[in-house]
């Protein structure tokens, strides 16, 4: 049975990729998606189809410049049309965005060297952190205690040096990695694992309670205003003479600013992801993959193992870092409670059921994750609740007295840990499973896939 | 067969509690000199002025005076750890793999045994009962904490750890992070469903409350809770009863046997996949107890109630060496009074810079230094690392 649906959707794969038909079938479906966001934008099975499109230019075969025109098009004109329309779907782009760098960072920690991280939320929160500090006027309330009033004072640094936040994020974040790197070169396996858990917490629970003796991080209220970066100098005019008629709308500021940071997250991510493929196929992503198969051997091959770890802990390191100072911008409020264990399970949960070690798999896990959290669950919780206001009554139960507990937003821990468990006894190596994994494994069985052989 | 009562026999039943003395007399000893001489240190310091000022004290004095009532909080809190660390300890001695999902089988105990009070609570038995019947239907609670958390222990090694048993650890490990996650969900949602929300009171029964003078320091009562006590008291009987499980009895044997050689164990006749399940269902029944005693010390719980003090017992046993029974018990009461110390006098010796909140933070800074610097821990014999 499964083998069949595996070779239908084959026969079906190379039947669309015939001749000229996937252009057809990619320009055809972008075409149908767009238009059903267009035309009813709160439809979720439209942007489904919409998602599907995007994914389309990927997977079938098409010349590659027509490819990259396709996407660029889609990503820089047809996304900010359909954001400007609704800005619930800019914001699911975003995040996934976001996440997908998230997810490719940690991949590289977990999937490409094998050192298993579970404080990754940690270098998030120190970009983040980074520009909430500098880019608010938290400086100017050092020696005050907590407080949520708003000041007068005007913003500690220009919005401009957001941009230059965005590379310093990247360094910091770096720097830190390298330092929570350290007790790498000591510690192997479960216990590194533990250590970086250890990690995340400090980091979280230090940001949590240094609003003394020094106001640093404003405690558990979290700093808000942040500033956003500055609009480059006539862009709303230009956005609003060109878009205006096909949004049907005056686009304002706060939209303009939520369609900057969608491209701003877009060029990260694409730095991101063309950074990790030179990495993978580069002659230190090949050590890193000796290191998590064997790190005794690659030692004998004359690879430095600690210098590559601790190089694998700045990089991941540094992706986070990046988003972190993007986040704080585009939310203009960061708080301890986004940077929880529940968040580096949940990056972690992307990397483990796309495929770890495959960037392909990785993108598609966390955009899979994300969907279900901000808007699965979130309509789910919403027909819920409209159960719940109904009359209606099945087999007898009357769904007015569902408690309304039941929310299925609130049950991520559920979702990502019952993931996480099913992944590991039947799909260890991910949903798409790295080239590389299925090269080698060629026959063996999939369970020895995620690491090296017991040593 | 021999007498139960051999000389043999007793030996392994005392010397668990001999363990306890030392090891608690130890850490508290240990931990009050450090704690004097740093007082010494700090006379004349800006925190010694301020003491002065508002309460009439040096820093010493006032140090001396509040270490009583540190080291019996220290010594209770420590018992508890101690219990839930054992379950960690056991886990890996046997599997060599960590099992995360062990501060939820503690949440699990705490939550079906103040369940189980509530109940009785409602049947109105629990108003009327005397001080005799309160300890009877405390020591009913505790036992339906254990027998919950031991069964979901061996479910979850049935289901979600032994498909995996040979794969490597770390796959193991993240498999046992994800149950640890649906656990706390589960409990949540059961929890929530059942009467719109996922948090638990323990009803006020009995004189758990009521304080018992010790002795009087100076103007100052030092006094101890009923309900310390008798965390003290099972948490002591639980460790005697383990310590003759695992040395004294043939069952005992065949779980050292598999902890220390699966394959040959199997040949000698061990049914192996049955000593791993005791092995868990001992390790979750002592985490469920622990869990219905830190519902009774500290009376509210929630879903998410396992996360703390299960990576401090964690921690506590890396820090008394990682798969050994009696690390686990010295590493407990070692962080339960290095934790009561840091909520006790932080605040005061850094002028409140830094208060108690930081205390979560020790355990953290303790586990990792243990792991980088001594990873066989305090007692531990060689621990080998797998990748």
């Amino acid at each position: 049975m499964k083998e069949s649906l595996k070779s239908r959707s084959q026969n079906l794969l190379d039947f669309l990729n015939r001749g000229r038909t996937p252009y057809f079938a990619s320009i055809g479906l972008i075409i149908l998606g767009f238009s059903l966001v267009y035309a009813s934008p709160r439809s979720i099975p439209g942007f489904l189809l919409f998602v599907f499109a995007a994914s389309s230019i990927y997977w079938l075969k098409m010349n590659r410049a027509v490819q990259l025109g396709l996407a660029v098009f889609l990503a820089v004109v047809l996304v900010p049309i359909l954001g400007a329309r609704n800005l619930f779907y800019l914001e699911v782009i975003f995040q996934i965005a976001v996440f997908s760098a998230l997810a490719l960072g940690l991949n590289i920690v977990v999937g490409f060297s094998g050192l298993l991280n579970f404080g990754y939320m940690a270098f998030y929160a120190v970009g983040a952190y980074l520009w909430a500090f500098f880019g608010s006027q938290q400086p100017y309330l050092l020696h005050s205690t907590v407080t949520t009033k708003a000041l007068n004072t005007p913003f500690f640094l220009a919005p401009d040096w957001f941009y230059l936040f965005v590379f310093l994020g990247v360094i910091v974040a770096a720097i830190l990695g390298l330092l929570l790197g350290l007790p790498v070169l000591r510690v192997r396996g479960d216990y590194l694992a533990v250590i970086t858990l250890a990690f995340g917490e400090i980091v979280r629970q230090l940001a949590n309670n240094l609003d003394k003796p020094i106001n640093f991080t404003n405690g558990p209220q979290g700093i808000t205003p942040i500033q956003r970066p500055t609009m480059p100098e006539g862009v709303l005019k230009l956005f609003n003479q060109v878009i205006q008629p096909v949004v049907g709308h005056r686009v304002t500021e706060n939209q303009a600013y939520n369609i900057l940071f969608y491209l701003i997250a877009l060029l990260v991510v694409i730095a991101v992801i063309v950074i990790t493929y030179r990495l993978d196929d580069s002659k230190v992503g090949r050590a890193w993959t000796a290191i998590r198969e064997d790190e005794l051997s690659a030692g004998a091959m004359g690879i430095n193992a600690n210098k590559l770890k601790l190089g694998a802990f700045a990089v991941g390191a540094s992706f986070a870092g990046a988003m972190g100072v993007l986040f704080a911008a585009s939310r203009t409020f960061v708080s301890p409670e986004t940077f929880t264990f529940l968040q580096s399970v949940g990056v972690l949960t992307m990397v483990i059921l796309g495929g770890i070690g495959s960037i392909t798999g990785v993108i598609v896990g966390a955009t899979v994750v994300t969907l279900l959290n901000i808007q699965v669950l979130q309509s789910f919780s919403l027909y819920l609740s409209q159960l719940r206001q109904s009359d209606a009554v099945f087999l007898g139960f009357h769904w007015k007295n569902l408690s309304n507990q039941l929310d299925p937003t609130k049950y991520q821990r559920l979702i990502f840990g019952i993931v996480l468990v099913l992944m590991m006894i039947y799909r260890p190596a991910g949903l798409l499973p790295a080239a590389r994994r299925k090269r080698e494994l060629g026959g063996e069985p999939e369970g020895e896939s995620l690491e090296g052989k017991e040593a | 067969m021999r007498p139960f009562m051999g000389s043999r026999n007793l030996r392994q039943l005392l010397l668990p509690i001999g363990q306890v003395v030392v090891f608690v007399t130890g850490a508290g000893a240990i931990c009050s000199l450090v704690m004097l001489l740093l007082a010494l240190l700090f006379r004349g310091s800006a925190a010694d002025q301020a003491l002065q000022a508002t309460q009439g004290v040096g820093i010493l004095v006032y140090t001396f005076n509040s270490l009583p009532q540190v080291l019996i909080d220290g010594m209770t809190i420590g018992f508890v750890y101690a219990a839930i660390a054992l379950g960690y300890t056991m886990v890996y001695g046997v599997l060599q793999f960590i099992n995360f999902a062990h501060s939820e089988i503690f949440a699990i105990g705490a939550f079906c045994g103040v369940e189980s009070l509530i109940a009785l609570n409602k049947m109105g038995v629990l108003a009327k009962a005397s001080t005799m019947g309160a300890f009877m239907y405390l020591g009913l609670a505790l036992l339906v904490g254990m027998a919950a958390s031991g069964g979901m222990a061996v479910l979850v090694e049935r289901v979600a750890y032994r498909p995996l048993r040979n794969s490597p650890t770390l796959v193991a490990l993240i498999s046992a992070i994800g149950v640890s996650f649906a656990l706390q969900d589960l409990i949540r949602l059961t929890e929530s469903l059942t009467t719109g929300q996922f948090y638990r009171v323990i009803p006020t029964f009995g004189n758990f409350d009521d304080r018992i003078n010790l002795f009087r320091l100076g103007s100052k009562v030092i006094d101890i809770q009923v309900k310390s006590v008798v965390v003290i008291i099972a948490a002591v009987l639980m460790l005697v009863a383990l310590n003759y499980l695992v040395n004294s009895t043939k069952v005992g044997k065949a779980i050292r046997a598999v902890a220390q050689d699966k394959n040959t164990a199997a040949l000698m006749g061990i049914n192996v996949n049955a000593m791993i399940s005791l092995t868990f269902l001992v390790g979750g029944a002592l985490g469920g107890a622990a869990g219905v005693m830190y519902a009774l010390k500290f009376t509210r719980i929630d879903p998410f109630v396992g996360f703390m003090p299960g990576i401090k017992a964690f921690a506590a046993a890396v820090l008394g060496g990682i798969g050994n029974l009696t690390g686990a018990l010295l590493g407990g009461m070692v962080l339960g009074m290095i934790e009561s110390f840091a909520g006790a006098y932080l605040g005061t010796y850094t002028m409140g810079a830094f208060g108690a909140e930081y205390k979560d933070m020790v355990a953290f800074l303790i586990l990792i230094v243990v792991i980088v610097f001594r990873p066989n821990g305090l007692l531990g014999e060689h621990v080998s690392q797998k990748a």
